[in-house]
């Protein structure tokens, strides 16, 4: 037995998956042209899968804060904050992730994912229980690993699930903390947060962390997220988010109203042992986050594009996740045809995610996209015709199921395919026939449902 | 001999596990038995998910929460029956 015979089973899916065409795991970008388009072996690809919502990875002032910040403190920090210090822009970043949701404390995180391996990992100890969506992002569960907590798994955004719980540990003395995120990363449905604020509020010693990491920016009339969309940012104890997303750069942070939050530093090991995050992070961080809450257009293009995609992908006949929101996800039983559907996108220039099983609910295959607020109307509907076209040729959709008279778009002829391709997207005419309502959730989350 | 109360925690136990064969019938295909000595993730064909969604059902049916570090102990269904006989007693 060697070390990597564990890995058979492994390697012979990504085999399988290679066969098909591209690895999905294996792409290499050649160059990166906008927040929304890349070259991919040689050809224009438009990114329809790279959380990038607001579109500021190219944002000019974001962009130059991070040279200035580079070429006055350097490359990197080149050690952790409680090692080596912090950096004015750290304590400045804090101060402004605090501002911007109104709370008291904010902690620094290097990565979203460690934000939530440090906050979870530290919050609940020996003794306390965790209580978690079973839909939970992977750095939740590893989080409840690194805790010395009992780990209590409830039913997806299943408040009434979690209440029989809670209630099952009423004469435990250890604190409990609810994990929870505002839009789950796979099928991009939302959580009914006002059910488990209500939940939460019934219940002594018990606490609610929610992962905002796809609404920072997305949801609330200030982009806050669902919290501030909802009205509940007062019952809620800890919110987690992450830079990498919305704000275009890498980070994480974990922020709350409890005055004693900073001693969480010194007892989470993910935050205390490993580098903090260098100087020119810092910097675009900072100046992309001031432009959240003014960014109400951008949040308002963002939910038509996303409604575009959805609703032209509903009408092909695709089954899709329940919930209009920036994460669309295309739902498929049959392996190849998923394969063969992401291939067949990226050839013609899309470039999506394709989620397998174990990763994904009920065992389905995803084709997952992500919208930007910088993709333009043209390439959401070269999308859609593209996904109905090649959906139609594997038999994925039929032509009856899919009602053509809905889907707004010009014929896919090869000779219109790069002119929309290569179009800039600095530029945004906007189609015509676009939706002109942008479907926001309900206050309950639980809206705009299909 | 058996003792009465070793009888009485038998008779807990058997029971735990018909409930565990009436569950996991309507999930797995017929031809696969399952016995005490099935082992759940590798004899039954479920992914994880499915596991998972067959222990929130027992959950209900037995009125308990199965933390995770418990789950991770579990091979058989002889050995799942144990936990939750284990956990209704620390619950009572």
């Amino acid at each position: 037995m060697g070390i990597f015979d564990k890995f058979a089973d492994l390697l012979e899916q990504t085999k399988t998956l290679s066969s098909f065409g591209q690895s999905p795991a294996g792409l290499k970008f050649e160059k990166i042209l906008s927040p929304t388009e890349a070259m991919l072996n040689g050809k224009r690809t438009i990114l329809l899968g790279t959380n990038n919502y607001l579109g500021m990875t190219f944002d000019e002032e974001s962009v130059q804060c991070a040279i200035e910040a580079l070429k006055s403190e350097g490359t990197g920090t080149t050690g952790s904050r409680v090692a080596n210090g912090s950096y004015n822009g750290h304590k400045a970043l804090e101060e402004d992730i605090a501002d911007f949701y109104g709370m008291h404390t904010a902690i620094l995180f290097s990565t979203g994912y460690q934000a939530n391996l440090g906050a979870i990992s530290a919050l609940a100890g020996r003794g306390d229980y965790l209580l978690i969506d079973a839909d939970s992002h992977a750095s939740i569960y590893d989080a409840c690993r690194l805790s010395d907590a009992q780990v209590i798994p409830f039913r997806h955004n299943d408040a009434d699930n979690l209440n029989r719980k809670l209630k099952r540990l009423e004469n435990e003395p250890g604190s409990k903390l609810i994990i929870i995120e505002s839009i789950y990363s796979m099928l991009g449905d939302m959580v009914p947060l006002q059910d488990f604020v209500d939940v939460k509020n019934k219940h002594d010693n018990t606490y609610l962390l929610i992962d905002e990491a796809h609404s920072l920016g997305v949801l609330g009339d200030k982009g806050r997220g669902l919290c501030e969309h909802v009205g509940v940012e007062d019952d809620i104890d800890f919110i987690t988010g992450t830079f990498s997303k919305s704000i275009g750069t890498v980070g994480g942070f974990l922020v709350s109203n409890h005055k004693e939050m900073d001693i969480v530093r010194l007892a989470s090991r993910p935050y205390m042992f490993t580098a903090s995050p260098p100087p020119s992070v810092v910097a675009s961080a900072r100046q992309t986050l001031s432009t959240v809450a003014a960014a109400t257009d951008k949040r308002k293009q963002l939910w038509e594009n996303a409604t575009q995609l959805y609703t032209g992908l509903k009408n092909a006949g695709y089954e899709l996740g329940p919930t209009i929101s920036p994460i669309v996800a295309i739902r498929l039983q049959d392996p190849e045809k998923a394969i063969a559907l992401w291939n067949g996108l990226l050839e013609a220039g899309i470039y999506t995610n394709l989620a397998l099983p174990p990763a994904t609910p009920f065992g389905w295959y995803l084709l997952r996209s992500s919208i930007s607020a910088a993709h333009t109307s043209e390439q959401i509907a070269l999308a859609v015709e593209l996904c109905t076209k090649i959906g139609v040729e594997l038999g994925l959709i039929t032509l009856s199921n899919s009602k053509k008279a809905n889907i707004e778009l010009v014929s896919v002829k090869d000779e219109t395919k790069p002119a929309a391709l290569n179009g800039s997207s600095e530029k945004r005419p906007r189609a015509k026939a676009e939706p002109k309502s942008a479907a926001l959730p309900k206050a309950d989350g639980s809206a705009a449902r299909a | 001999m058996t003792s009465a109360p070793l009888h009485n925690e038998d008779d807990g136990v058997s029971a735990i596990v018909s409930e565990i064969q009436t569950q996991l019938r309507t999930r797995v295909s017929a031809e696969i038995p399952v016995e005490p000595g099935t082992h759940i993730t590798r004899d039954l064909g479920l992914d994880s998910l499915a596991i998972m969604d067959f222990i929130f059902d027992l959950e209900d049916s037995f009125d308990i929460s199965i933390p995770m570090e418990r789950i991770a102990e579990v091979q058989t269904v002889a050995d799942l029956a144990k936990a939750i006989s284990t956990l209704r007693k620390e619950a009572a």
